[in-house]
């Protein structure tokens, strides 16, 4: 009964074009803000953080830039785990050389870096489309994987080959290393998740996006209207790497601390990341937030049901999580290739008519 | 009344300006097939222009030509008396040459506001920063952009399916969408290849008067290919028949009429014993 656009009449285009053009929503939005940055840093512990709204923060921010390129522009992209890398390494790279600086600079520019990597690793997809093009970010993913692997600069020549993330501090308080205290890291990662969220879908509902969408759906009619097809993708996959650096930057830094990159950004992290916009929803930012949520909260919940309700072994326990994420991947591709994003519309236009659906 | 250097005044009464468009000895191959052979005519700017011809008399390959998707082996296109280089088609778009395609393409994944919005795009300056911040220059262009949209939407009739995914609607209203996204670019020249294949009578009349409308309310120049003859000879103000990639006829509609090359081709020839 409250979710109506009746009687809030839109007067200017600006207030037609909104992000949530019905009123409920608004208000629910900005709830939903102040809830986060309000109400649950003074309630999280270790365990939330860790296993839920850590992984959840930053792999939204890595679905929305992947969002961004397969959704939105339609370039389908297996290299999200090479790119994290890239952002990871770079985050390290500048936290140590430049010490002085502030951490949160630090992560803006491994996205910028990671931009620029992921641009030229864009370019063949001028030239191949699909499948092919899938083959070929898939080679960025293994290159950059053995590049980190293999130049000892990158990781500083540390012994373990692995990075590890020296302390910084915002305002005083430990963001990275050790001594971080939960909320502090929850903070850091939501600031990056919302700023992200807001320049997604501030490029997607414009220009930018239209540019996007229109390369997605018909390249020929998009290009006969104006639409520069190499600009148009290589902004595409500019912007996608941004998202996914910084998600891969705080991945390192504020999440894991420590990280070996075929590890952590291994192949089976851009399958992840794919996963969750396939299981949220192509070309939408609610999609990128349900798809992380829930592949986030899966193995959470079947480890909560399986061995600690049903007793069974954890190892039976991770296998099966791998089966209902296969099973859920198929009954997604054929039932609601749209992803939860779309149930989630269909739910809003029933809710717009109740109780009086005639 | 056709000469090259000045205009002239249509039956009912416009005034028709200089070459807008001149296509010179246009001659274009694939392989070893000649789609277009040693073709010259020009657009006159303010003109309804018609291209017709029996089926693979290489209209489309024309249209294509112009819009930037082929390059033509021999011959020279010279928009507003200058020559053009050979340009891609993003490019053509940014010199006011709109178009149209025989079998719809418009973004299914779209709604109707956004592909129409999608026409705008060569008006749209500010940079990516501006646009992810959605204030100042780029909030106000998105606006601006906005209203010569509604305009567009008023002007054919489609307010009520604006929201619409464009996947969702009928054949002839995709036709129109498909229209009006070409005119919201506010072309110079707008080419229509088919714009009324597979409608009804109703549905041409519709057309034919949008497309009279247009060119008579907004001033644009327009190239179109029709099999519908009637629609043709009523529309346009001169005729390019085409027939086997050459042009076998070009004047009035009521020129091309009493061509025998013309009622050659359409009827065929009675063959000798």
């Amino acid at each position: 009964m409250l979710y109506r656009e009746a009687g809030d009449y839109k007067t200017s285009y600006p207030a037609d074009s909104q992000t949530f053009p019905i009123a409920f929503d608004r208000y629910r939005y900005w709830v939903v803000l102040a809830v986060a940055f309000l109400v649950i840093p003074f309630f999280v512990n270790d365990y939330i953080v860790n296993a839920l709204l850590l992984p959840f923060l930053i792999y939204s921010i890595a679905a929305i830039g992947l969002n961004i390129l397969t959704g939105y522009a339609g370039q389908v992209s297996l290299g999200t785990g090479g790119f994290m890398a890239v952002g990871a390494y770079a985050c390290y790279k500048l936290m140590t050389a430049f010490p002085d600086v502030n951490i949160l600079i630090h992560v803006v520019l491994a996205g910028g870096v990671t931009a620029a990597v992921g641009t030229a690793f864009g370019l063949p997809s001028l030239r191949i489309k699909g499948f092919y093009l899938a083959v070929a970010t898939l080679a960025a993913q293994f290159f950059l994987v053995w590049l980190f692997n293999k130049v000892a600069w990158f990781y500083n020549y540390s012994a373990s080959g692995q990075i590890s993330a020296p302390e910084r501090t915002v305002l005083g308080i430990a963001v990275t290393g050790p001594n971080t205290p939960a909320w502090a890291s929850y903070l850091v990662c939501l600031v990056f998740v919302t700023i992200c969220a807001l320049i997604a879908r501030n490029l997607t509902r414009g220009a930018m996006g239209r540019q996007w969408m229109a390369i997605r759906d018909m390249d020929i009619a998009a290009e006969i209207i104006g639409v520069n097809p190499l600009k148009a993708k290589l902004t595409a996959f500019a912007v996608s790497s941004f998202f996914v650096g910084v998600s891969g930057a705080l991945f390192f830094a504020v999440y894991l601390g420590a990280v070996e990159v075929g590890e952590a950004f291994g192949i089976n992290k851009s399958f992840l990341v794919l996963f969750m916009i396939i299981i949220g929803g192509l070309g939408s930012i609610f999609g990128a937030f349900a798809g992380a949520a829930f592949l986030v909260t899966l193995p959470v919940f079947l480890k909560l049901i399986g061995v600690d309700l049903l007793g069974w072994p954890t190892d039976l326990v991770a296998h099966l999580q791998l089966v209902v994420v296969g099973l859920l991947i198929m009954f997604f591709l054929v039932k609601e290739p749209h992803g939860l994003a779309h149930l989630w519309r269909l739910a809003k236009e029933k809710l717009r008519l109740w109780p009086f659906p005639h | 009344m056709n000469d090259r250097q000045t205009g002239y005044v249509t039956e009912d009464g416009r005034q028709i300006g200089d070459v807008m468009l001149d296509l010179r000895d246009i001659t274009l191959r694939f392989g070893g097939v000649e789609a277009i052979k040693n073709i010259s005519f020009d657009i006159r700017e303010g003109e309804i222009r018609a291209i017709i011809g029996p089926n693979g008399a290489g209209k489309s390959s024309m249209l294509n030509v112009i819009s930037g998707f082929y390059v033509p082996q021999d011959g020279s296109v010279w928009f507003h008396g200058k020559k053009r280089a050979p340009l891609k088609p993003y490019q053509v778009a940014r010199q006011g040459i709109a178009r149209t395609f025989q079998n719809i393409a418009l973004f299914e994944g779209m709604t109707v506001l956004d592909n129409i919005m999608t026409g705008r795009l060569n008006y749209t300056k500010s940079g990516m920063i501006a646009q992810a911040i959605w204030k100042g220059k780029a909030e106000r262009e998105e606006t601006e952009n906005r209203e010569k949209v509604e305009r567009v939407i008023d002007f054919l009739e489609i307010q009520a399916i604006r929201k619409t995914p464009v996947g969702r609607l009928p054949y002839g209203l995709k036709k129109r969408v498909e229209l009006a996204r070409a005119l919201a670019a506010e072309p110079k020249l707008l080419l229509l290849d088919e714009p009324m294949a597979g409608m009804n009578v109703e549905e041409k009349e519709d057309m034919s008067r949008f497309i009279l409308d247009v060119n008579d309310e907004f001033g644009t120049t327009i190239a179109l290919i029709e099999h519908d003859m009637g629609v043709v000879m009523d529309l346009s103000d001169r005729v390019v028949v085409m027939d086997y990639g050459k042009k076998i006829g070009d004047g009035t509609p009521d020129e091309v009429r009493n061509n025998q090359a013309v009622i050659d081709a359409y009827l065929g020839v009675a063959h000798d014993e």
